[in-house]
C-alpha cells in the first residue's frame, strides 16, 4: 500500500506535469493544424528564464518563476509572429519544416546564450530544506514538492478553463478552431488571438518546465527535447485538439510510465521507449484519442 | 523545335562527366591535405544521407524524420563487423560483448552491405505500422522510432557498449568508397524515380487518395520507397562510422540533430530534386566547416571577439528559418540538373539574348 501510494503520487505529479506542456501543443494543433516543434524547446527556454533570473540577478524564487513564465509566453507570441504567421497559406508540411527549424535555432540559442554544459536548478533556491520536506500519508513518506507541483498544476488548470470557457478570449479561440474564415468576418483579429494562445500555451509548459526542473534539476538545451514528445503524445492519446484530452491523456501517460518501472525495475532504461509504443498503438488502434473528435476526411 | 538531346549524346556526355568528375577527385586524392580531403569525403556521405532522405520525404512524400535511426542501425553493424575481436574485447568494459558478435571481423564492403541492408529490414519491420499514418502524425512516429532506436543504442550494453559508445573504428571512408557508393546511391534512386515505380511514387505525393483511385497499391509503393531510402541511409552510416572512427547514441552525434541536418540539405536543395539534394549536402558541408571560424577567436572592426561555441549551428538554423519562409522551393526546386534541362536553358537563353 505504502509503495502503491509513493508511486500514485509520483504518477499524478508526472503526469500533471505532462498535461501542462500537452494543453499548449493540444491548443496549437486545435487552432492551426500545426504540430509545434519548438514547444519543448519554448520550455526549456522558460527553465532557464526561471535560472537567471534566480541566480544571476538574484530574485526570490517566486518573482523570478514570474518572470520566467511571462518571458516563455512572449516568446512564444515572437515565434508565431516571426516564423508561423507567414506561412499561415502555405502547405502544412512547410510550416512543420518551420517548426522544426525553430525548434533547432531555439537549442543553439541556447547553447550559445546560456552554454551547452549542464545547470543544477536547485542553485535557485538559497534555502534548500524546502526541497527535502516530507509529508507522511498513511506511512508513504511523499516529497512536499510533490504536493505543491500537484496543487499549482490544478490551479493552472482551473485558470486555463475559466480562460478558455468563460472569457470573451476565449470564446475566440474555440470559435478559431472550428473556422477561420467565419471568424474572421465575425469581427475577430484571428491573428492576435492565434497569438495569445501560443502566448498561453507556451506560459503553461514554462510553468510545467520549472516544476519539472525542481524535480529534474539538470537544465541544458535539449531538456525540452524529451518532455516535449511525450507531452505530445500525451495530447495525441487523450485527443489532439481537446484540452481536456490533454489533461486526461498527461496524468494517464504519467501513471502508466511511473508504474511500469516501479513494477518492472528492470525495463528501467527503455521507458523513454514505452511513450512511443503508446502512441503507435493509439494512432493505429484510435487516432482521434481518447476524447477528441472523429475527423470526417473530405476529398 | 525538338528540345530535347539524341540519347547517344546524352549517355556520351553523362560518361564524360563522370570521367571528369572521377579525374578531379583522383588529382584531389593526390594534392590536397588531409584536412581538405575529410570534408570532401564528408560531403560525399552526407550525399548518401540526402538523397536517401530526398527518396522518401521529398519524392514520395512521406515525411519522415526517422533517417537518423536508419543511419545508426548502418553506423553501430557495420563498426561491430569491422572492429576486431581483440578491439572489442578492449572497449566493452561494462559488459561483455555478446559471443556471438565477438569473434565475427569481415571487411569493409560486406560490413557496409550489413547495415544496409540491417536498416532496410527495420525500415521493413517500422513501415507496416508507420506508414499508416498520414502526414504530421507520421513525422512524429518516424522521430518516436529513431528514439527508440537510440534508447536501444544506450541500454543494450553487450551489444552496443551502451553509452560509451565504439572507438578504434578503422577509418576505410577513403574517396573511392564514399564517391563510389554516392554513384551507386544516385543511379539506382535516379533510375527508380525514371521507373514507372517511380512515377507512382510521385503521383502518391500529389494526391494519395487520386492515385489509390488510379489502382497504385500506394502503401506498397511507399513501403518499397520507405526500404530502399532505409538501405541507402544504413550505408551512408557505415560510411559516416568509418569516417568518424568514434560513435555513441548521444542526441548531438547520431540522433535527432543529425536528421535535422539532413533535413536542412534536403529542403536547401530543393524537396523533391536529386541533384539538388547533392548541391545541399555539399553546401551544408562546406558552409559547416568553414563557419567554423566563429567559433575560432576574431577581429572585427579592430576589437578581438571571443569565439562562441554553437555559433556556427546557431548561423546554419537562422539560414533555415529563412529558407522556409521566402524561398521554399530551395535551389532546384523539383527539377533535375540533366543534360538535356541545361540544353533547353541554353537555348531559351539563345533566343531571348
Amino acid at each position: 500500500m505504502t509503495f502503491f501510494l509513493q508511486n500514485f503520487f509520483n504518477g499524478i505529479m508526472l503526469g500533471g506535469l505532462y498535461a501542462l506542456i500537452a494543453v499548449g501543443y493540444s491548443m496549437v494543433y486545435g487552432i492551426l493544424r500545426l504540430i509545434n516543434f519548438a514547444h519543448g524547446d519554448v520550455m526549456m527556454m522558460g527553465v532557464y528564464f526561471a535560472y537567471y533570473s534566480a541566480v544571476v540577478f538574484s530574485l526570490n524564487p517566486i518573482l523570478s518563476f514570474t518572470v520566467a513564465v511571462l518571458g516563455a509566453a512572449a516568446l512564444g507570441f515572437l515565434i508565431d509572429r516571426v516564423a508561423y504567421k507567414p506561412l499561415r497559406k502555405a502547405p502544412r508540411i512547410s510550416a512543420l519544416i518551420t517548426a522544426i527549424g525553430v525548434s533547432f535555432f531555439l537549442e543553439n540559442l541556447a547553447v550559445v546564450i546560456f552554454g551547452a554544459i549542464p545547470k543544477s536548478f536547485l542553485d535557485v533556491f538559497k534555502d534548500k530544506s524546502i526541497l527535502e520536506k516530507t509529508i507522511t500519508v498513511a506511512d508513504a513518506r511523499i516529497p512536499l514538492l510533490t504536493f505543491l507541483v500537484i496543487i499549482v498544476t490544478f490551479a493552472m488548470f482551473s485558470v486555463l478553463f475559466f480562460v478558455v470557457y468563460k472569457t470573451k478570449i476565449g470564446m475566440a479561440m474555440r470559435a478559431i478552431a472550428a473556422d477561420i474564415p467565419t471568424t474572421s468576418l465575425m469581427g475577430v483579429n484571428v491573428d492576435n488571438v492565434i497569438g495569445f494562445t501560443f502566448a498561453l500555451g507556451s506560459a503553461l509548459a514554462a510553468a510545467g518546465g520549472i516544476m519539472w526542473a525542481m524535480r529534474f534539476p539538470n537544465v541544458h538545451p535539449y531538456m525540452g527535447f524529451v518532455p516535449g514528445l511525450k507531452a505530445f503524445i500525451a495530447a495525441v492519446f487523450g485527443g489532439i485538439g481537446s484540452i481536456s484530452g490533454a489533461v486526461l491523456g498527461g496524468i494517464l501517460l504519467g501513471m502508466i510510465e511511473i508504474f511500469l518501472a516501479a513494477y518492472f525495475p528492470s525495463v528501467m532504461g527503455y521507458r523513454d521507449a514505452f511513450a512511443f509504443i503508446i502512441l503507435i498503438t493509439v494512432l493505429l488502434v484510435k487516432p482521434s484519442g481518447l476524447l477528441g473528435k472523429k475527423a470526417i476526411e473530405k476529398v | 523545335m525538338e528540345r530535347k538531346l539524341p540519347k547517344k549524346l546524352n549517355f556520351v556526355l553523362t560518361l564524360l562527366f563522370i570521367l571528369f568528375v572521377a579525374f578531379l577527385l583522383y588529382l584531389a586524392n593526390e594534392k590536397l591535405d588531409e584536412y581538405v580531403l575529410r570534408v570532401v569525403r564528408l560531403i560525399a556521405i552526407y550525399g548518401v544521407m540526402a538523397v536517401s532522405l530526398n527518396l522518401i520525404n521529398g519524392i514520395t512524400g512521406i515525411f519522415s524524420l526517422g533517417h537518423a535511426g536508419f543511419i545508426l542501425v548502418g553506423a553501430y553493424t557495420s563498426a561491430l563487423l569491422t572492429l576486431s575481436p581483440e578491439q572489442k574485447m578492449m572497449s566493452f568494459i561494462i559488459e561483455p560483448i555478446v559471443p556471438w558478435l565477438a569473434n565475427v571481423h569481415t571487411d569493409f564492403l560486406t560490413a557496409t552491405l550489413a547495415g544496409g541492408a540491417l536498416s532496410a529490414l527495420f525500415a521493413f519491420l517500422i513501415g507496416w505500422p508507420i506508414l499508416r499514418l498520414s502526414g504530421d502524425y507520421l513525422a512524429i512516429a518516424s522521430l518516436g522510432f529513431a528514439e527508440v532506436i537510440r534508447i536501444f543504442a544506450l541500454n543494450a550494453i553487450s551489444i552496443t557498449n551502451g553509452p560509451l559508445g565504439l572507438k578504434g573504428i578503422p577509418e576505410y571512408s577513403n574517396i573511392w568508397w564514399c564517391y563510389g557508393w554516392l554513384f551507386v546511391t544516385v543511379i539506382f534512386v535516379a533510375s527508380l524515380v525514371n521507373s514507372s515505380y517511380g512515377r507512382a511514387l510521385k503521383a502518391i505525393r500529389e494526391d494519395r487518395v487520386a492515385a489509390e483511385v488510379m489502382g497504385i497499391n500506394v502503401f506498397k509503393h511507399q513501403l518499397i520507397s520507405f526500404v530502399v531510402g532505409a538501405f541507402f541511409a544504413g550505408v551512408s552510416g557505415a560510411l559516416y562510422a568509418h569516417w568518424l572512427t568514434t560513435i555513441d547514441p548521444r542526441v548531438t552525434t547520431l540522433g535527432p540533430m543529425l536528421t535535422f541536418y539532413v533535413l536542412i540539405m534536403i529542403v536547401l536543395g530543393g524537396l523533391g530534386s536529386i541533384s539538388g539534394s547533392l548541391i545541399g549536402a555539399a553546401l551544408f558541408a562546406i558552409l559547416f566547416e568553414w563557419l567554423r571560424d566563429l567559433e575560432e577567436p576574431f577581429v572585427l572592426f579592430g576589437m578581438r571577439v571571443p569565439g562562441i561555441k554553437g555559433m556556427r549551428t546557431l548561423v546554419i538554423s537562422v539560414i533555415f528559418i529563412l529558407v522556409m519562409i521566402f524561398w521554399q522551393r530551395g535551389i532546384m526546386g523539383r527539377e533535375e540538373l540533366t543534360w538535356n534541362n541545361i540544353y533547353r536553358w541554353l537555348k531559351r537563353r539563345g533566343e531571348s539574348g
